[in-house]
């Protein structure tokens, strides 16, 4: 239900305020608006040197040459796609797997712990999850995985293609899997809210007819949810597309074009933090700022998708 | 009746798939709990044999030398409290706005819808904006900057919350302070964030949360100061930027003090949301 407004016949001192703090609200209000008009005009205006410079061909070269002023964004761009693409992949499994056993198995004991880790997980700064990365899981990835599977996959084959890279576990793959861990309990949070809100009769219907849990789960409520859950899953890949720091620290840093899933990568993100400080002449800040401006368009997509989905489903 | 062998076999075969499934989840369940410990694991492992007073009495040391994080912690604080004023201001009077007159507006989608863009955009575009906007045109990377970059990631969180808050406020409260003759300005301000307070503490608590971890929007903002400075024209230390650096230098002992610092931020922002959550949770209980 609305308010009407009520008109009040007082002093119009009274009205005078209530106009006041109206236009403070609404200027704050334009202040939020002002501020992403700015972003992508700052971007536009910074990036179109390079842009104008170098033509379609900035997406599809995967030259970047500081020193002879070249600049592709192919390395990047596909890197930063195929980290998020992969990080979703491995996160969605696990957390649709998070979500049902909280809705569905989970003691009520023990619920409160796991959201509450489940939310601790999101709120650990991606610094953090970076020199975790760094320092832990490179290096027992290189040992336990890569080195092995070095021994174990002939070099010609596809897998050993897959396989090619220095095995210092800092690659396209490791992070992917620490973007993985980062975007999971995004996805799970909102997986979960989504199957709590499947309706119970819906759920109880088909315990009735004898369904086990498992058919529950996998043919009435996953469908139920399944537009709405797609949206969960942009959400996360917006997060992942864009996440710096943690990928800066693990992926190695090389431009090339990525071959292998153990190859040492860049993406977007890494690449702007990497070498934005130090860019010396203008061409190479506009094209980094283009690169900065490719990002906000991808991951400004996959938002609107979500909404899309999302938004559909409550309608 | 006769004894059907392919019904038990189906009804065997369906109990297992189930088995395995709740296996399945609890497993991916697992992993994430048991990724977390690790990681909580390894910050402490490696961060809390280090941390000792000097490391707030004593600033960034160069290589091989002893020292502590003082101005980078105090540069952190600085910024982040800075920020977090203008974000605060700037979001509740936003927040404000779309819940209280942006009803039916078309425009307040429009804004709502922005301030959805905002929150999810990579924090480093931040940066880059705030380059744009104040380091090229004033020749320097300043404190100041990276503050305004901290606002701007944290604005679109409190925006966000304060809505959310506001509008669980009933319009029975709104109705009975206009009934006795308050201005709408006045029932908003006296009344309805007077009941919101909890949870207006709880989204700055959020925002400020967000920002204290944040990296990628002081690189080439407030960039970094080995030296202690509170100006806020001048280039300034903070946490994130320094374990970026020294976690990825050569030095063993930069590198101890980047976990040290990297301890010390997971605490500050892990007990920042578990305070903030226990304050929302409170309010919905009373």
């Amino acid at each position: 239900m609305t308010v009407e407004p009520i008109e009040v016949a007082g002093p119009s001192r009274a009205a005078r305020q209530d106009a006041f703090f109206q236009a403070i609200c609404f200027s704050a209000a334009m202040v939020l608006m002002a501020t992403l008009a700015g972003l992508i005009i700052a971007l536009v205006i910074g990036g179109w040197p390079a842009l104008a410079h170098f033509g379609p061909k900035f997406f599809i070269s995967a030259a970047w040459d500081p020193v002879a002023e070249d600049y592709g964004a192919a390395g990047p761009i596909v890197g930063t796609l195929v980290t998020a693409g992969l990080a979703m992949a491995m996160a969605l499994p696990l957390a649709v797997g998070i979500a049902v056993f909280l809705v569905e198995f989970c003691p009520s004991v023990l619920a409160k712990y796991v959201s509450m880790a489940v939310e601790l997980l999101a709120g650990i700064p991606s610094i953090v999850y970076g020199m975790w990365g760094l320092f832990v899981l490179a290096p027992w990835f290189a040992l336990h995985v890569q080195l092995p599977l070095f021994y174990v996959v002939d070099p010609d084959s596809f897998l050993g293609h897959l396989f090619e890279g220095i095995p210092n576990g800092a690659n396209i793959f490791t992070a992917a899997m620490i973007l993985a861990i980062m975007v999971l309990p995004y996805i799970a949070t909102v997986l979960r809210e989504l199957l709590l809100s499947v309706p119970p009769h819906v759920r109880e219907a088909a315990y009735g007819m004898g369904c086990t849990p498992y058919e529950v789960v996998s043919r009435i409520m996953l469908p139920y949810i399944r537009r709405s859950a797609i949206g969960a899953v942009m959400l996360g890949l917006g997060r992942a597309l864009g996440e710096t720091m943690a990928v800066t620290f693990i992926i190695g840093n090389s431009h090339d074009f990525p071959r292998s899933l153990f190859a040492s990568g860049s993406t977007i993100s890494s690449t702007i933090a990497n070498e934005f400080a130090e860019a010396s002449s203008d061409l190479h800040v506009s094209a980094l700022l283009a690169l900065g401006l490719v990002l906000f368009v991808i991951t400004f997509a996959a938002l609107v998708g979500a909404r899309l989905l999302i938004g559909q489903e409550k309608a | 009746m006769r004894f059907d062998r392919r019904l038990f076999d189906r009804h065997a075969r369906r109990k297992l798939v189930n088995y395995g499934f709740v296996g399945l989840t609890m497993a991916a369940t697992a992993v994430a709990v048991i990724a977390l410990l690790l990681i909580l694991w390894s910050l402490l492992a490696n961060g809390l044999g280090g941390v000792g007073l000097h490391i707030f009495t004593m600033d960034q040391p160069p290589p091989e030398m002893p020292g502590g994080l003082r101005n980078a912690i105090l540069g952190s604080l600085e910024m982040c409290v800075i920020g977090m004023v203008m974000a605060v201001v700037t979001g509740i009077l936003a927040g404000t706005w779309l819940a209280e007159y942006g009803e039916g507006k078309r425009l307040a989608e429009v804004v709502r819808f922005l301030n959805d863009v905002l929150l999810s955009a990579p924090s480093i575009l931040i940066g880059l904006f705030v380059y744009e906007l104040l380091v090229r045109p004033l020749h320097g990377f300043s404190a100041g900057a990276g503050a305004v970059a901290l606002a701007f990631v944290a604005t679109p969180v409190v925006t966000r919350t304060t809505e959310d808050i506001l509008r669980l406020q009933s319009n029975q409260l709104r109705e009975a302070g206009m009934a006795i003759g308050a201005g709408k300005s006045y029932v908003i301000r006296a009344i309805i964030w007077r009941a919101s307070r909890p949870g207006l503490v709880t989204g700055a608590l959020l925002g400020f949360a967000r920002i204290s971890g944040e990296t990628a929007p002081l690189l080439f903002t407030s960039l970094g100061n080995p030296n202690m400075s509170f100006a806020l024209t001048q280039p300034m230390g903070a946490l994130p930027t320094t374990i970026y650096q020294f976690a990825l230098s050569a030095f063993d002992d930069w590198r101890a003090l980047a976990w040290v610092g990297a301890l010390l931020i997971a605490m500050t922002v892990l007990a920042a949301n578990i305070i903030g959550r226990a304050l929302a949770r409170g309010s919905h209980h009373s």
